[in-house]
Formats: C-alpha cells, sequence, structure tokens
C-alpha cells in the first residue's frame, strides 16, 4: 500500500515537473502561415502545416490527422476569403476545440488584413470557382506579408501573454529583416514591369501586381476548371500573336498544360515555388520570394 | 488622381531634363518618381478600398444561412420488375431499399441550409424532397461549437455514426446505391431522432469515441416511427482511428454497435402476409477507409478503397401472420462490401464494388417452422457492381453505373442507371 502510494506521489511530482502548458500549437492551412508563424513565434511555437507546397489548398481532404492537429490547436492561420472552405469548416466542426471558431482570438485569416485584388463584380458558378472575398493567394505579394505579420504577432501576444514580448521583439526583428528584403526584391523584380506572363491559376496576381508583370492569360479556362486542350488551343493562337515572356505554374499543378504551350510557343515555362516548401531554395519566406524572383529572371532574359 | 501622377511625372521630367548632368536633380528627380509611385500606390489603395467597402452586403439577408440544393436524375434500365424486388434471406427493411422505379425518374432534390447559431451552436436542416411530391427532414440539428477538451454534442435528427457509409449523404456516395448490407442491417440509412456525444482524443494520431441515444424511429428498431415510450429506444457505441502513412495516405477505421428492442417490427412477407417481431436487435460494424492521393493532392489522381462488415444477432419473438401464432427466433446474420475507385484523370473515374450478405439458418421454435417465413430461407445474395463517372468541376458529376445483383434468390437483375448529380449554391464540404 505504501508503495502504490509512494509510487503516485512520484508520478505525480514528475507531471507537475513537466512544462506546464508548453508552447503555443498553430495549426496553419498553408506552409505560408506555418512559416510566418514560425518566424514570430520562435521556440514559443509549435507550428503544423496543414497542406505542402505540393497540395492543392483549394482541394483538400479533411482527413483524420488533421482533426486529430486542430483539436489540440491554439490558434489557426489560414488564407480566408474562401480558399479553404471545402475543407476548413468541416474540421472545426468536429474538432471539438472552442479556441479556434470563428469569432475567436485564436481564428486566424490572413486575407482579411490587406486589399484584396479581383472582387468579383458578378458571382456566378458559370464563371467557374471564384471567391467572392476576392482572390484569397495573397501572401505573393511581400508586402502582404508585412501587412499580416504586425496583426498575427498581436494576435499571438494576445492569446498568450506570457511570451507577448517574445512575439513583438521577433516580430519587430522579422519585419526590419523583411522590409530590407522588400527594397532589395523590387530592385532585382524591376526588369520583370510590364512582362507579358501567363499563369496556371490565378494565384499568382497579387506578385503581378506588385512587380507590375502583366498577366496575359491562364492555363485554366475558369478558375479552378482544369486545362482543356480547346482553351490551349486558343491559347496557342493568342500567344502567336501577342507572345508573353514566360509560362509559369505552381508545383501542385500537373506541367503538361504548361510544356504544351511551351513547346508550341517557344515560351519558357517554369515552376516556381508559389510558397515555402515548393523549391528546394524556398525554404522559408525569404528563400520563397529569392528563388521566385530568380526563377522568373532566368526565364525572361 | 491618375491625371495628377501622370502631370506630376511630367513636371518632373520637365524640370529634370535640362540639369540632367547634375548629380543633385538627378537626386531630386529620383525624389519626385518615388513621390509619384507612392502617390499611384495610394490610389490603387484608396481605389481597392472602395471596392471593398462596397462590396459588402448591408441588408438583413447577409446573416442567411449558407444555402445549397442538390438535383438528381437517373435513367435506369432494369431486367427484372422493381416492384418484385425482395433480398431474400432477409427480413424486408420497409425502407427504401429497392432500385427505383424504371425509365427516367427525378432522384431525391435535397435542399441544405447551415449556419452558426451564435457562438455556441451551429444548425443544420437538410430536406429531401421525393419525386412523389413528399418533404422529408433527412437530418435537422443542432451541434456545439463551444465545448473544449474535444467534445462536441448533436442533437436533432442525423445520420447515425453506425459504420461509415451511413452518415454520408446520398449525393456523395460514390456509386448510385447503397451496398446491399446497409439496405438489409440499416434500411438503406438510418437517421434518429436523438443525441450524440463525441470525443477526439488530443493525440495526433486520430482517435473518437462516441454515443449516441436515439428514439429509435427506423429499422432496426421497430415499429416504425418509434415506440410510445419515454427514455430511449436505441444506442449506438461508436470508435474511430485514423491517421497518416506515407505521404499520400490517409486511413481510418471503426467500430461500431447499434443495439434495439424492436417492439411488434413488422414486415410484409412477399407472398402479401404480415409477419413482426419483438425482442433483441444487436448490431456489429467494423469499417475501414483507405484514401490515397500522390502528396495528398487528389486533383489528378487518387484511390479511395472502402469496406464493411456488418453482424446482427437477433432474438426473440416473431410473430406469423400465415399461421396468426408466435414462437421463438433467433438469426445471426452478416454481410460485407468491399469497394474502390479511382481517378485515373482529372474528372473522371472508375470503381467497382463487391457486396455479399450471408443470411445464416434462422432458428424457429415451435409453434413456428421455416415454412411460414419463405422470405428467411437461408439464401447469400451477392452483387458486382462498375461505375464510371465524369465530374467537369466540383459541383457536377454524371454517373454511368452497371450492377449483377443476385438479391433474389431465383434471378440475376441487371441493372444500368445513368445518373446526374449537380449542386447548386454554397460550397459543399465532405467528410473524410
Amino acid at each position: 500500500m505504501k508503495a502504490i502510494l509512494r509510487f503516485v506521489v512520484a508520478l505525480g511530482s514528475a507531471l507537475a515537473a513537466l512544462p506546464a502548458a508548453a508552447v503555443l500549437n498553430v495549426f496553419a492551412c498553408e506552409p505560408e502561415w506555418s512559416a510566418l508563424a514560425q518566424e514570430l513565434g520562435g521556440d514559443k511555437v509549435s507550428v503544423y502545416s496543414a497542406t505542402t507546397a505540393l497540395q492543392d489548398p483549394h482541394r483538400v481532404e479533411a482527413r483524420p490527422s488533421l482533426i486529430a492537429r486542430i483539436r489540440s490547436a491554439d490558434l489557426l492561420v489560414c488564407s480566408g476569403s474562401e480558399l479553404e472552405i471545402g475543407w476548413v469548416p468541416l474540421l472545426l466542426t468536429q474538432s471539438g476545440n472552442s479556441k479556434i471558431q470563428l469569432g475567436t482570438p485564436g481564428y486566424f485569416e490572413a486575407s482579411q488584413y490587406v486589399a484584396r485584388l479581383e472582387i468579383p463584380k458578378v458571382i456566378d458558378r458559370a464563371l467557374g470557382d471564384i471567391h467572392p472575398g476576392g482572390n484569397p493567394h495573397v501572401h505573393t505579394d511581400p508586402r502582404n506579408i508585412a501587412r499580416i505579420a504586425p496583426v498575427l504577432m498581436e494576435r499571438m501576444a494576445q492569446i498568450d501573454p506570457a511570451n507577448a514580448d517574445s512575439y513583438r521583439s521577433r516580430g519587430k526583428a522579422f519585419l526590419e529583416r523583411w522590409q530590407a528584403a522588400i527594397a532589395r526584391w523590387e530592385q532585382q523584380a524591376a526588369p520583370l514591369k510590364g512582362v507579358p506572363i501567363v499563369v496556371y491559376h490565378k494565384d499568382f496576381s497579387y506578385f503581378i501586381n506588385w512587380t507590375g508583370m502583366r498577366e496575359a492569360g491562364s492555363l485554366e479556362p475558369k478558375p479552378g476548371i482544369p486545362p482543356t486542350p480547346s482553351h490551349l488551343a486558343e491559347l496557342v493562337d493568342q500567344m502567336k500573336r501577342a507572345p508573353a515572356k514566360v509560362i509559369i505554374y505552381s508545383p501542385y499543378n500537373s506541367p503538361q498544360a504548361a510544356e504544351f504551350l511551351s513547346g508550341r510557343t517557344n515560351i519558357p515555362a517554369v515552376m516556381i515555388p508559389f510558397t515555402v516548401g515548393g523549391t528546394d531554395k524556398a525554404k522559408d519566406l525569404f528563400g520563397l520570394f529569392d528563388d521566385t524572383i530568380a526563377r522568373l529572371l532566368g526565364a525572361v532574359k | 488622381m491618375y491625371r495628377k501622377a501622370t502631370m506630376a511625372l511630367a513636371v518632373a521630367a520637365a524640370l529634370g531634363l535640362p540639369h540632367a548632368a547634375t548629380a543633385q536633380t538627378q537626386d531630386e528627380l529620383r525624389t519626385l518618381r518615388e513621390q509619384v509611385r507612392q502617390l499611384d500606390r495610394r490610389v490603387t489603395d484608396a481605389e481597392q478600398a472602395a471596392i471593398q467597402a462596397s462590396s459588402r452586403p448591408a441588408s438583413e439577408s447577409a446573416m442567411n444561412p449558407a444555402v445549397s440544393v442538390i438535383l438528381n436524375g437517373i435513367y435506369s434500365n432494369l431486367s427484372q420488375d422493381p416492384n418484385t424486388f425482395r433480398i431474400n434471406g432477409f427480413a424486408p427493411t420497409l425502407g427504401d431499399v429497392g432500385p427505383g422505379v424504371r425509365g427516367f425518374s427525378l432522384g431525391e432534390s435535397e435542399l441544405a441550409l447551415a449556419a452558426n447559431i451564435d457562438h455556441h451552436f451551429r444548425g443544420t436542416l437538410i430536406a429531401s424532397i421525393s419525386p412523389d411530391d413528399t418533404i422529408g427532414v433527412e437530418e435537422g440539428y443542432i451541434q456545439t461549437l463551444s465545448l473544449s477538451y474535444g467534445f462536441t454534442i448533436k442533437a436533432g435528427r442525423f445520420f447515425s455514426a453506425v459504420g461509415y457509409q451511413n452518415q454520408i449523404h446520398a449525393h456523395a456516395w460514390d456509386f448510385t446505391d447503397a451496398p446491399l448490407a446497409n439496405k438489409v442491417f440499416l434500411g438503406n440509412q438510418l437517421n434518429e431522432d436523438g443525441i450524440q456525444l463525441k470525443w477526439v482524443a488530443p493525440t495526433d494520431l486520430y482517435f473518437d469515441v462516441g454515443i449516441e441515444a436515439g428514439r429509435g424511429r427506423q429499422f432496426p428498431a421497430g415499429p416504425a416511427g418509434g415506440r410510445n415510450k419515454n427514455g430511449v429506444s436505441s444506442g449506438t457505441l461508436f470508435a474511430h482511428i485514423g491517421g497518416d502513412a506515407g505521404m499520400g495516405t490517409a486511413w481510418q477505421t471503426g467500430v461500431s454497435y447499434l443495439g434495439t428492442s424492436p417492439q411488434d417490427r413488422a414486415f410484409e412477407d412477399p407472398a402479401g402476409t404480415t409477419n413482426s417481431f419483438t425482442g433483441q436487435s444487436r448490431l456489429w460494424v467494423l469499417d475501414g477507409i483507405l484514401k490515397w492521393a500522390p502528396n495528398y493532392n487528389p486533383t489528378y489522381t487518387n484511390f479511395k478503397l472502402q469496406g464493411e462488415y456488418f453482424r446482427r444477432k437477433e432474438d426473440g419473438d416473431l410473430t406469423s401472420g400465415t399461421a396468426g401464432q408466435t414462437g421463438g427466433f433467433a438469426s445471426v446474420q452478416s454481410g460485407w462490401y468491399l469497394q474502390g475507385v479511382y481517378q485515373f484523370v482529372p474528372m473522371w473515374r472508375v470503381g467497382y464494388r463487391y457486396d455479399r450478405l450471408n443470411s445464416g439458418t434462422p432458428g424457429f421454435s415451435a409453434p413456428l417452422d421455416a415454412a411460414d417465413f419463405p422470405i428467411l430461407a437461408p439464401y447469400n445474395p451477392t452483387r458486382h457492381t462498375v461505375m464510371v463517372d465524369w465530374s467537369p468541376s466540383e459541383f457536377s458529376r454524371v454517373r454511368l453505373q452497371a450492377a449483377s445483383d443476385k438479391s433474389r434468390g431465383d434471378v440475376t437483375d441487371n441493372q444500368v442507371f445513368l445518373q446526374y448529380i449537380v449542386s447548386l449554391g454554397a460550397h459543399g464540404a465532405h467528410k473524410f
């Protein structure tokens, strides 16, 4: 009996010695937000990215492993603007987690804090899978990251006040480095201004807007509808009349359509990382823009 | 604003040109250019803000729930008369288990409304409008949002968490009709009036466990509509584990139990007499689902393997309509299905399903004997089904399905279905 009691006491003190509420659990819908949360949180956070650069964030299965992760999350960071409408609402209702429901501090939609492009004037499914709230792929403009970072930083400080100072000082340091990087990128990307580009999906609009490139077409006939032979034939004709300088696609897109158009028109097709982890060099947010700009410059020179 | 910017640029150029040689003026020019650029940016931002402000709806309807409508229609070619459909060896479930009518028909149209009620609850109503002009409540429930520690409570009418396929709405099924096992053990699809408590464990490996208490308004409970009594007439227990394997496979497996005490659960023999059962009904289901997509990106190719095993034990009293007598009855019946669906190129999928049921040999005690219940004579139905479907977008699907159905002991029903299923309105989200 005494031995059992001693064991219970020992177990109790061992459990008490474990760090209480160790770290802030962040559930990021996409790798760019997981990277940003990691930059701001450092060792105070444990970040889980629900998707990788090889997944189309529009089409994700609400699989059991995601429910298991969201169940213990303290903060949910997503693009929002209905990008994740096919899976995040389901995860939320199945999570049994009140901390990250819509309207709580633990629910963070990054796109809400920047000016969105391409807000449709007409909302109809005949136009493809359009997002009534505007284009959700806001992270492709680094100035948007600079706008979102301070809000996310404050949100983390609000949820985890014990480490608020850490989030703020890391956030400040990140933003300083980020602003310097933006200045550098804007200089590097100067030759891209006015360059006509063919995209796969309308997921690069913010980058195009930032660098002053010109979108000359998209491989998808309509947002979310895979490329069709007839649409590609039209694009070939269009490119013969007014050639673009580069065709891009993301790691989660099949390269076939881009390569087909490239083969017919001699316009280079380039895979851009699109998000963190999309290429070997895009290890973090800095690498993402370094590599994206380098790949585009390499193609258009 | 733009004109102003252009003018500033022109002025800058005009001022800058004559003195272009000096470094000082070049600096000024640069400053001016920067100012122009900032102005330009401010204009763009202001325009954006204006667009976003104007796009915000300011009417009462802004609080409307998400509305979606599912439409589906079928052309059926059946080699056997659907009016004589039965699954030999098994008691008819009174559910909607038949293959439908021959020729063109409208399937069930669904109207779904869902929204957060407040910060505590979410509400969902799914009404089904049958082609015979009746409206039914398929699901109508509230669900908690504000419980923590992985707990969720659902109350109202909802598809029971017994097995896997039972919780999936018909429009999201991979085949036109339900597996034979779901037809004989759950009357096609069991939706219960009741309450469900579910808990998700705080582990990286998914684990949930739950309990349901219900009215017993449907088969395997009885009588249809539920018993006239207080308390609980049907109970379900379930647990699932699931996770990821490798870079692209997700799996889930579950076990569930449904227990009821049917009273005067009537079924009609094909001969036209009405028999009824009173006793205990216990159903165990093992289910497994495995989904594969390269790097979890199902856009181009993906594969789905799904299977369930059902085992039901019933014992009690059976009253024969023919003999007008009541006697003891006991049966152990089982059934399973396995299906695979493969998307080989974007938009196109093919699938195969195999169904098998084992009726076992029911035990009758005096004064009853097996001859009084021809439908319950031992028989093991099987069915092979193949399908191909085309989904030009996330919102539409056209499916061609062919089946060789040996549900009837004496004949094979060769079935062909051509079906469309579309969804209008709010973007749906489908369960794993």
